[in-house]
């Protein structure tokens, strides 16, 4: 089996402050592992391909969407059960992923990334002949 | 599996809201996964403008197809299946993206136009514009006032 691992960067100290102002919410994510790539899935409604932003640096990957507000500054809700704001999320990501082949699309509000594996760190299945 | 809940416009709507409201805060914050937040998917934001009532739900990944609305007299039924990202196969190693089927029942504060109602699908964001009925809708009455 493969080891590597990707966990949340959470750490308030650590974790880079956005130059935007305002709340962001945590998009829900499924990250899926195969053997020759990571797959994050990630819920981003109202979210457009040109308003994402995604970054990979030594092994953080960040995920940035801008949300449009779509309510009039005068709504008055007669229900309200969610609020709208932009997406945001940091996975510390081990070593082993190859950023120029990193590739993202989106499609119905939902973040699709792929993190192609180095050659490295795939898993080779050895056979074993018998003697 | 996702959480089924009827809603209808009550008076503890906002002390509900409320307390929904401040549950979720501490969930963001801390945050834990969407599915172990205690509310009803999909969430609703309900407003009204121009004699129409609009009903808007968060429903990342679904096409029209896998959404069936109804209106049947003053309750909406919201119901639609979410699909797996893959088969049981797959090493996940997060799943917090909720699937399954999930339904919501709304009852609408007047009558309404069932045979006019829209719903518009973009970017994971549903939106269903019910206009209000003609016998519900407000009239302005002129008060003349005697010479």
């Amino acid at each position: 089996m493969n080891t590597q691992t990707i966990t949340r960067s959470d750490d308030p100290v650590t974790r880079p402050e956005p130059t935007r102002g305002g709340r962001t919410f945590s998009p829900a994510v499924d990250i899926i592992e195969r053997n020759d790539e990571l797959t994050l899935l990630a819920d981003m409604p109202g979210v457009r391909a040109e308003d994402i932003d995604i970054r990979y640096e030594r092994g953080l990957l960040s995920i940035y969407g801008r949300v449009k507000p779509r309510y009039a500054e005068d709504v008055a809700f007669l229900l309200e059960e969610y609020g709208v704001a932009d997406f945001s999320r940091s996975f510390q990501v081990g070593e082993g992923i190859d950023a120029s082949k990193i590739g993202a699309e989106v499609r119905q509000g939902v973040l699709t990334l792929r993190l192609p594996k180095t050659e490295a760190t795939r898993t080779r299945k050895i056979r074993v002949r018998p003697a | 599996m996702f959480v089924t809940h009827r809603f209808s416009f009550d008076p503890f709507r906002e002390l509900r809201g409320a307390l929904e409201h401040a549950f979720n805060d501490v969930a963001r914050v801390t945050g834990l996964p969407a599915l172990t937040r205690a509310e009803s998917f999909p969430a609703l934001n309900v407003w009204e403008r121009d004699e129409k009532l609009f009903v808007e739900a968060e429903l990342p990944g679904l096409t029209l197809d896998d959404i069936d609305l109804t209106v049947t007299g003053r309750e909406l039924t919201l119901k639609g299946r979410r699909k797996a990202a893959g088969d049981e196969k797959i090493a996940f190693h997060r799943r917090e993206r909720g699937t399954g089927e999930f339904s919501r029942f709304v009852t609408l504060p007047f009558d309404v136009e069932a045979d006019a109602v829209e719903a518009l699908l973009r970017d994971g964001v549903l939106t269903i514009v019910l206009p209000k009925a003609e016998r519900s809708r407000t009239r302005k009455i002129e008060v003349k006032t005697s010479a």
